[in-house]
């Protein structure tokens, strides 16, 4: 009886866990100029849409004290920033062609993307 | 009036008399309304009429009398940066030895064995509560707080892993405390795990605490080329010299470097001499003796004499600001081979949830008793022994050692992209000029024929390479200066692009140039041709000089191998590399050269614009191809080979077409350049082949997969140690790249 009340729990935490970190969908902001983007657990909006060609800033406020997300890196545009705690960092960038351009942490754990159509 | 008020903090102060220096030198400077320092804040506070000075009026006052004022954001940060760095380093040890330390009295009171010798409070279940307590919540807050925020995002990292792992092992632990009877009626021994929880909190935190020592070094390079910028400078005002910041330099100002100063900025020498040791930027080991005219670089240093110069370059366009600039892009950059542990990094974490619930699910249907004591370790273990840090870390720090050490030696790299390439280079096509040889041509020969006279070759000759622009122009002005030749007027001056220049000088058609301009004006050369082989075969390039489509002369050039050549071009045949020279020179001084280098395979005769399909014609042959230039005008062979290799001229670093720029001028720097990508390749090959053996390997043995057939488990304890080791380990591997011998 015990067995099968673990393995259903535990299936069902094996899928929750499917569901809730793998299945998520990002929510699609648009950006034109500039965005602001909160760093706290993650990056939120971690999914913006910009025009190619035109120019737009990232304002970067890291409000986590985490030491995955004290830097920011844009491979793509060759740049990596240190982001204080509590303090607007403005990247700019201009994605010149249509993609996917991706933002994460120092050590890759926290990902986010920036889209350029 | 515009009254602005403004506090800084300021660097350098060190007792109470420093105050009142500063706030009387500040007083002093017309605008300033009033000012105050605070010797404890180290801070100073300003009111000013904004309409007559600025914020950099204010810090040249504080400058003058010894002292930084950092009114500059940038360098506010960079300080924030340092302060926070520090704090966080010193909390980790604290919070670490704690953790170890109630850990290790904890484990004394419950490990078998040992805890019959513990004294018997530690043995109570209750004092080990209250011992592991402020650990898991106090110590360990780093590891919640990192995991809400994230699980708010749906996403999941380490420290979700080890909040999830220890909070398992702390909550067990307090049942068995609180509940005794409980634990007992499922069959299991009331025996709480507080052990457990406190010193993997402890050793991953005192792992956490290495690492980021460690990791500071990494950009250690940077922020030491960032301190080699001089702070002042002493510029030449109305007669007088002043010292000044250096931020506040203007272009055109002159100068004044005394023996043993750092050169403030980049410029060029407008009296005196001297010599300067330009190591610390192009890696150069010897002294340059630079006199009038010459260029002088920034923050390098003046060893012997005294000398002005004008400063060209200031502020973020100094070389050094752009080989800073340069490095930080390279360190920002991605390397290819990291596209594998970035898409495992995505999909790690929920994964190693996953196979830690299974981990449980089995042990609990199928292990041996006391089942569930075992399903919850072994699935405790799962969660702490993996570390996907040590992949996200494999990458980046070494190419930060690596692209730091590079700037060092003088070999700026531009992206870790080039790196990648740069390693399977087989092939090396030089250049020749200005890269094999000085690139500073001297006439050896001046041949009148038919009755001609030396100087009327000379005269002819200079006078229509007064409007070239061609590299050998200069050779013969500089003969013709030296011999006081007769520079005549030119009329119709044409330059014919590969071939040489022709004009009219008194009314008769002047020609002059190669071969191929003599054949293309229908000029017969078959009388000198014996002694022009001769001068060829010396490794010089002749020159024809023609009047009215008669040949009158020849004039030989040679543009001097340079020193390091030989030396450079053995050490990249040593390693196994084909080694190619390209040239405008016809083939037989081409071989004379190469022959004397020792490089094997020549194309003479190459135009400028023919460079970037030879380069082509060779990778066509299967081989991977860096080609070396001086960046100038053979930038579309650079961009096109695998690799461009930019040997640096004076102070024109930024060459975007390259992949690698060399500061110095010494050839052998290109073998190095080469050994330093393979060594950087080896150890991000090296680290990542340790990050995911690590995890693949270890990841199955805490699951219990050994446990059949060896009975092997791995107690939560190990494991956190071996994760620990698994960061600090990669993380010093990239750091004996500093080490590494080019």
């Amino acid at each position: 009886m015990d067995k099968i009340l673990v393995t259903t729990i535990g299936v069902f935490g094996i899928i929750f866990t499917y569901w809730f970190f793998l299945m998520k969908k990002d929510k699609e902001i648009s950006a034109s100029g500039s965005i602001n983007v909160v760093v706290e657990g993650g990056y939120s909006p971690s999914l913006i849409s910009v025009k190619k060609g035109q120019k737009v800033t990232l304002n970067f406020l890291r409000k986590d004290q985490n030491q995955c997300l004290e830097e920011i890196l844009l491979p793509d545009f060759k740049i990596k920033k240190y982001l204080p705690l509590n303090k607007v960092v403005s990247i700019e960038i201009e994605p010149k062609e249509a993609g996917e351009y991706g933002f994460v942490c120092g050590m890759n754990m926290f990902h986010g993307k920036v889209v350029a159509k | 009036m515009a009254e602005v008020k403004k506090t800084f903090p300021i660097k350098g102060m060190h007792c109470a008399s420093c105050v009142g220096v500063i706030e009387r030198a500040l007083r002093k400077v017309d605008g300033v309304l009033s000012a105050s320092v605070n010797i404890a804040t180290e801070e100073g506070s300003v009111t000013y009429d904004s309409d007559i000075i600025d914020e950099t009026k204010i810090a040249s006052a504080v400058a003058q009398v010894g002292y930084q004022a950092i009114l500059d954001q940038q360098d506010k940060d960079k300080d924030q940066e340092k302060i926070e760095k520090n704090k966080e380093i010193l909390s980790l040890k604290m919070r670490a030895f704690f953790s170890l330390f109630l850990g290790v009295l904890i484990a004394w009171g419950s490990f078998p064995g040992v805890s019959n010798y513990a004294p018997l409070f530690l043995k109570n279940f209750w004092v080990q509560l209250i011992f592991a307590t402020p650990v898991q919540f106090w110590a360990g807050l780093t590891f919640y707080r990192a995991t809400i925020p994230a699980l708010k995002h749906r996403t999941a990292n380490m420290d979700t892993l080890v909040a999830i792992g220890t909070t398992v092992a702390y909550l067990y632990s307090v049942v068995v405390t609180v509940f005794p009877s409980f634990i007992l009626s499922a069959g299991l021994e009331a025996m709480p795990y507080f052990d457990v929880s406190t010193i993997v909190i402890g050793l991953i935190l005192l792992g956490r605490y290495f690492e980021a020592k460690a990791k500071g070094q990494t950009s250690e390079a940077i922020k030491k080329l960032i301190g080699l910028q001089a702070k002042t400078a002493r510029v030449v005002r109305d007669g007088k010299e002043v010292d000044i910041p250096v931020e506040q330099v203007q272009i055109g100002e002159i100068l004044r470097v005394r023996p043993g100063e750092k050169i403030p900025v980049d410029g060029q020498i407008t009296e005196g001499e001297s010599s300067i040791d330009e190591s610390m930027v192009t890696g150069e080991s010897m002294p340059v003796d630079k006199a009038k005219g010459d260029i002088v670089i920034g923050s390098t240093i003046n060893k012997t004499g005294s000398f002005l110069f004008k400063a060209s370059k200031v502020g973020q366009d100094t070389m050094l600001a752009q080989i800073v600039k340069l490095v930080q892009e390279a360190q920002g950059s991605k390397a290819p081979i990291q596209r594998l542990a970035d898409t495992i990094s995505a999909y790690f974490v929920p994964i190693v949830i996953m196979l830690a619930l299974a981990t449980f699910i089995v042990w609990f249907d199928f292990g041996p008793s006391p089942v569930l004591l075992k399903a919850l370790l072994n699935m405790v273990a799962v969660l702490i022994i993996a570390c996907p840090c040590a992949m996200g870390l494999a990458t980046p720090t070494a190419i930060m050692v690596g692209t730091g050490k590079g700037a060092e030696s003088g070999i700026l790299i531009k992206n870790a992209e080039s790196l990648e390439t740069a390693h399977k280079i087989n092939t090396i096509i030089f250049d020749k000029t200005g890269t094999l040889t000085k690139g500073k041509p001297e006439v050896t020969d001046l041949i009148p024929l038919n009755n001609h006279l030396k100087e009327q070759v000379l005269s002819l000759a200079s006078s229509l390479e007064k409007g070239s622009e061609h590299s050998l122009a200069e050779a013969i002005l500089g003969r013709a200066e030296k011999e006081k030749a007769e520079l005549q007027n030119v009329k119709n001056f044409k330059a014919v692009p590969g071939h040489g220049i022709e004009g009219v000088i008194k009314n008769q058609s002047v020609s002059f140039g190669n071969r191929r301009l003599m054949k293309r004006e229908k000029v017969d050369v078959s009388k000198a041709e014996e002694k022009v082989q001769e001068l060829e075969t010396e490794g010089k390039t002749v020159m024809f000089l023609s009047l009215n489509n008669k040949l009158i002369g020849l004039v030989a050039v040679a543009d001097p191998i340079k020193d390091t050549a030989k030396e450079g071009v053995d050490a990249l045949r040593a390693m196994g590399i084909e080694v190619v020279m390209v040239t405008g020179d016809n083939q037989r001084t081409a071989d004379a050269i190469a022959k004397e280098i020792g490089i094997d395979r020549v194309l003479a005769e190459v135009l400028p614009q023919d460079k970037e399909a030879e380069v082509r014609k060779i990778q066509h042959e299967g081989k991977s191809v860096a080609m070396v230039g001086d960046g100038i005008n053979d930038a579309p062979a650079l961009a096109a080979a695998n690799i461009g290799i930019a040997m640096g001229s004076g102070t024109d670093v930024a060459i975007e077409s390259a992949d690698f720029t060399l500061i110095n001028k010494d050839l052998r720097t290109i073998a190095k350049s080469v050994k330093l990508s393979k060594r950087i390749m080896s150890t991000i090959k090296m680290n990542l082949f340790w990050a995911f053996g690590y995890n693949i390997i270890l990841i199955p043995v805490a699951m219990g997969v050994l446990y059949p057939l060896f009975h092997i488990l791995l107690n939560p304890i190990f494991a956190s140690a071996a994760m620990a080791l698994s960061s600090i380990s990669v993380v010093t591997n990239s750091l004996r790249l500093k080490r590494v011998k080019i």
